[in-house]
């Protein structure tokens, strides 16, 4: 070979490096090379036993897998935990954030369904939170396979009101929110992206989060925004055939009381747990009761 | 000095109850739940509210918009449960009548002795100008976005003026060109050109303007019009320069130099390929690859830099493009493209022996090899690049 001041531009071609993401080390960069590592591009993380059933944990809209540190290493004792952050969130690969594919629930679910083909996993616990409730019925009703059941947490189907039905919105509210977003990205921004104070106890903690929340793109929270408060999935939860359990808080303003009783009611032999708890989010505001909740369902014998 | 004198009190600021309820921010406390507990006489004055309207009666949430509300849901509350504390929250909270007021919020939650949660406390600071200030940023960045994209529009519009659409072709021949812009907000001061002259013969030049934006694109035009023009008058490329280097001189003005360095060819076809002459003024020498798969470069030692003297001299050479032969003309981005971590510049040494590796080769092949070696220089290349290929094609073994 002549000699040549440097190898790599003049010698190998970087589409032909040898793409292993076993190697760790950063995997958002593995999977920019390789297009396809989803466990990177969805910052996948497994915890538990090799051979425990597999449960996955899926956050909602505005935050990442961080939802369920309360509960997660609780089930982990037992359970095989996936938790995960979809494409556009946390540390996920912002370069895989297609616009097209991020408008719709659609999108998400087959995140979903791309993590259930690269961990080959069936018969899996889904607990999907918020929106993610909706994307995992989405993801159950195509491949229902992969779902040996659903666990909703805090679930809407719909949040705009629609004749009889009380979803807690009005069209104009998420109107408001949506041309609030549309119009007004750097204020969203700002809003997206708080200045985060570190926790002087558990300083990593707060850098993890400061990371995870300041890097929320605004383009890409808006998208979700509008695929979520927008979706209307009601008639997809007459589809259900999974076994599943609809977990909601007794005082909740996006997704209120009664939508939990019509997501209940709309998917058959469902069962309803309502936790005493003030909030969206009673993983957190109520953590006892919510794992309780679903280590009861979890090992219930069908 | 009396310190019960209610004067002096005021002064010495020692009422907390005074400086809690009326602070220049608004203080709010809540249950866990969100539940107002308590709420300082700044923030109901703000909000319009009287006391009793709100303690023990309504929640943070409810003094939020939608927005507001659905963003203290999906991160501010998880947010708190979390770390304790979030601060520089921007949030707008609804009057009494239902106006709309802009602020900024920090939020700690109060624990126990035992560390358990108890109260979670809120300042709220007005944010009505910083509202308005980031409304301006808002439009000035959205300002900025459209202008880049017409900006780069422009630009590269412009650019494809500069250079030929597709290269005519070429008979008996094989001609091939890339161009490589370093950036898409400005123009390249790199061109290139193919045309028919009298006779058969073709014309064709590659060079480089000194300096880059509009005023290497106006140049980049002028020579790219003068040289064909030249070349009808008189196509000898030696003739050609001088006139080019007469109409830059002629048209430098003060202190926007008008420079370039070009190799002008003339091309006449041959029974077993082409003649080629060369004329060059200050350019990189043209590059051939052989059938045999030698290579080497044609200099042309001599030849000056066009348009700053008046008598500028050039220096010519002449070859032969047999079957299987390539000829390569480039522009220095190539050859000073950075290519390691070590920012060593690559040299024309360099080229040479990645030449030597893929030849022998066609016009097409070998832009396309040097079209990939661009692609992984990545961020090393900082200049434009051009090349124009010429070849013969070989000899295919008769049936």
């Amino acid at each position: 070979m002549p000699d040549i001041p440097c190898v790599d531009p003049w010698q190998t071609r970087p589409w032909q490096d040898d793409c292993d993401a076993s190697t760790g080390g950063d995997r958002a960069a593995g999977a920019t090379m390789c297009g396809m590592d989803v466990l990177g591009r969805n910052h996948v993380v497994v915890t538990g036993p090799q051979d425990g059933p597999v449960v996955v944990l899926a956050h909602g809209f505005g935050c990442d897998q961080h939802m369920w540190r309360l509960i997660a290493p609780t089930l982990a004792q037992r359970f095989r935990v996936v938790v995960f952050d979809y494409v556009g969130a946390g540390r996920s690969d912002l370069s895989a954030w297609d616009a097209q594919r991020y408008s719709t629930l659609d999108g998400y679910a087959q995140d979903v369904l791309d993590i259930c083909e690269e961990l080959d996993l069936r018969d899996a616990v889904f607990v999907g939170h918020s929106v993610s409730a909706m994307i995992g019925v989405l993801a159950a009703n195509r491949q229902p396979r992969r779902f040996a059941k659903l666990v909703l947490v805090t679930p809407s189907p719909r949040y705009v009101d629609d004749g009889e039905y009380r979803g807690g919105f009005s069209a104009a509210d998420i109107d408001e929110l949506l041309d609030s977003l549309d119009s007004n990205y750097l204020g969203w921004s700002a809003v997206m992206a708080p200045v985060i104070m570190g926790n002087p106890d558990r300083p990593e903690l707060g850098e993890e989060l400061t990371n995870s929340f300041c890097r929320t793109d605004p383009v890409m929270a808006r998208a979700f925004a509008r695929a979520t408060f927008l979706s209307d999935n009601r008639a997809d939860l007459f589809d259900v055939t999974v076994p599943t359990l609809v977990i909601q808080a007794t005082s909740d303003v996006i997704a209120p009381q009664e939508v939990g009783a019509f997501v209940h009611a709309a998917i058959a032999g469902s069962t309803l747990v309502t936790v005493d708890a003030t909030g969206h989010c009673p993983q957190l505001s109520a953590p006892a009761p919510v794992l309780h909740a679903i280590t009861s369902f979890l090992t219930a014998v069908p | 000095m009396r310190y019960d004198d209610p004067e002096v009190a005021v002064l010495l600021e020692d009422s907390a109850e005074d400086l809690y309820e009326n602070a220049p921010c608004g203080y709010l406390s809540t249950l866990l739940d969100g539940r107002i507990v308590k709420i300082n006489t700044t923030l109901l004055t703000w909000l319009g509210y009287t006391r009793e309207h709100l303690v023990g009666k309504s929640r943070f949430t409810d003094l939020l918009t939608i927005g507001g509300r659905i963003y203290h849901e999906t991160h501010l509350a998880p947010l708190l449960r979390m770390q304790g504390e979030v601060g520089g929250v921007a949030l707008e909270m609804l009057a009494s009548d239902g106006a709309r007021h802009p602020v900024l919020i920090t939020t700690t939650v109060k624990t126990g002795p035992d560390g358990q949660p108890l109260l979670i406390r809120t300042t709220v600071f007005d944010a009505h100008d910083r509202r308005a200030y980031e409304r301006e940023l808002l439009r000035a960045r959205q300002d900025a976005d459209r202008e880049r994209d017409r900006i780069q529009h422009l630009a590269t519009t412009l650019q494809r003026t500069l250079l030929p659409p597709i290269l005519p072709e070429v008979p008996g021949m094989e001609v091939a060109a890339y161009y490589h812009a370093a950036s898409r907000d400005d123009m390249s001061g790199d061109f290139y050109d193919l045309f028919p002259l009298a006779d058969g013969q073709w014309g064709f030049f590659l060079g480089d303007v000194c300096g880059k934006g509009v005023a290497a694109a106006v140049v980049t035009s002028l020579i790219r019009y003068t040289l064909r023009a030249a070349a009808v008058y008189d196509a000898d490329p030696m003739a050609v320069l001088r006139n080019l280097n007469t109409v830059l001189n002629q048209h430098h003005q003060g202190d926007d130099p008008r420079f370039c360095t070009v190799i002008f060819g003339r091309l006449t076809r041959a029974e077993d390929g082409c003649a080629i002459t060369l004329a060059s003024g200050g350019h990189p020498p043209a590059l051939l690859l052989r059938a045999d798969g030698t290579t080497d470069y044609r200099p042309t030692p001599g030849g000056q830099l066009v348009g700053p003297l008046p008598d500028a001299t050039f220096a010519a050479t002449t070859l032969h493009l047999g079957p299987g032969d390539t000829l390569l003309l480039y522009t220095d981005g190539l050859t000073e493209a950075r290519t390691d971590s070590t920012r060593t510049r690559h040299s024309e040494q360099a080229l040479l022996e990645f030449a030597t590796t893929v030849a022998p080769t066609t016009a097409r092949s070998a832009v396309a090899e040097v079209a990939t070696l661009l692609a992984g220089f990545g961020d090393g290349l900082d200049d434009d690049a051009a090349v124009l290929a010429l070849s013969v094609p070989p000899l295919t073994l008769r049936a």
